[in-house]
């Protein structure tokens, strides 16, 4: 494959028009990104990021020992955190399969202040790591052995 | 000039007939012999039981849907710059695979998402630019086919594909620039893959003959295209007729 003159030409339109739409796609996405945002996070909740009242989502992981379900009901109240702020969320309804405590969720509800919020749909985030059963045992106990010491 | 072309075309299809034949036969064998390793050799998910095996079909025709598009876009560029017939051939087929790849890998995503998230679909970063490579895919095959002049067509589907690249990047790195309700990458990051070895080896296993799957497809319709385009020459007949 020589390149000609010919050639030349070609490759220059192609990559000014690929740039062309890149750049231009590139400065959209930019200026959307902040709607891009899937969910909020409790840090953004806290520093007022997120708009009171109106249908949000919001992401997080599930406190350990904050998941209290009300006899009787599907009402459940639980605390998500992600490492830095906190967030009560009131949720009535099933939870899926995945959900439990220290997983990651992410809700579809409105924020009543920025400490309560009103869950009406709790979908379980999934992370990205595999393992079996003995394995997951196994780092259970060296974490514990590790928070012991 | 011309002659050459043609002959390159014609040294093609008459080399391939039996490398496709053999190619797909060890195809077929390497994939029972991965679905097996993947549904029943490996073990379970400590969280989601036994539902996380559909990622041995998943991952592949995600990963294999991105690939595709670079070899449809790089073949395409090739196509429009040398104007080369065969990279044309090869560039508009890869585009039905690659369609039936990010088809294949919506679906399976759906049917993990139902029971893992809670939901078949959220209009999140990852999912939505997946759906939208789908759409550029199938925008690529029916302007390449409204075109009755097929060098004329394969020219602005080139086009269309290498603009679409843009989106390559943008599926990759989603996970990473938004928060997203899909997870982020399991083994393409710089750190050790999050997936124990047992379970890790069959997915790459998977990847590869799903690679190999590819090029047997390919080969299989890129012998088809250049019937369609040459099947008037005399060459063709020649050869049908021996």
């Amino acid at each position: 494959m020589k390149i000609t003159k010919t050639n030349k030409k070609r490759i220059i339109k192609i990559l000014v028009f690929f740039f062309a739409i890149t750049s231009f796609s590139s400065i959209l996405i930019y200026a959307l990104s902040q709607n891009m945002i899937y969910f909020y996070t409790p840090t953004q909740v806290y520093n007022s990021e997120a708009p009171i009242d109106s249908n949000i989502r919001v992401g997080g992981m599930v406190k350990v020992n904050s998941v209290k379900k009300i006899n009787n009901s599907l009402k459940v109240n639980f605390t998500v955190h992600d490492l830095e702020q906190e967030l009560n969320v009131t949720y009535t309804g099933i939870l899926p399969d995945l959900f439990g405590e220290g997983q990651g969720v992410v809700m579809t509800g409105k924020l009543i202040s920025k400490k309560i919020f009103l869950a009406e749909e709790v979908l379980a985030k999934h992370d990205e790591n595999y393992m079996p059963p003995e394995v997951a045992d196994m780092m259970k106990e060296k974490n514990k052995e590790m928070f012991n010491k | 000039m011309n002659i050459s072309k043609i002959a390159n075309l014609k040294y093609f299809y008459k080399h391939t007939k039996n490398v496709s034949k053999i190619l797909s036969f060890i195809t077929f064998s390497l994939f029972i012999v991965g679905i097996f390793w993947g549904l029943y050799i490996a073990p379970k998910d400590y969280l989601q039981g036994d539902s996380y095996r559909i990622i041995y079909v998943h991952v592949p025709a995600a990963w294999l849907s991105l690939q595709v598009y670079i070899v449809m876009a790089v073949t395409g560029f090739i196509a429009l710059v040398w104007k080369i017939k065969i990279m044309e051939i090869i560039s508009i087929q890869s585009a039905s695979i690659g369609a039936y790849f990010t088809l294949i890998a919506l679906v399976t995503g759906m049917i993990w998402g139902k029971p893992t998230w809670g939901t078949y679909w959220v209009w999140d970063a990852r999912l939505t630019s997946e759906l939208i490579l789908l759409f550029l895919y199938i925008g690529i095959i029916v302007i390449y086919s409204s075109f009755t002049d097929k060098r004329q067509g394969a020219k602005i589907a080139a086009l269309l594909a290498i603009v679409g690249l843009i989106n390559i990047p943008i599926i990759h790195y989603s996970v990473e620039w938004w928060n997203t309700l899909h997870q982020g990458p399991t083994v393409t990051k710089f750190e050790k893959p999050s997936a124990h070895i047992t379970m890790l080896m069959p997915l790459l296993y998977m990847l590869l003959v799903f690679n190999l799957y590819f090029v047997t497809v390919l080969i299989k319709r890129v012998r088809l295209g250049i019937f369609q385009r040459e099947k008037n020459t005399k060459w063709m007949e020649n050869y049908l007729n021996d």
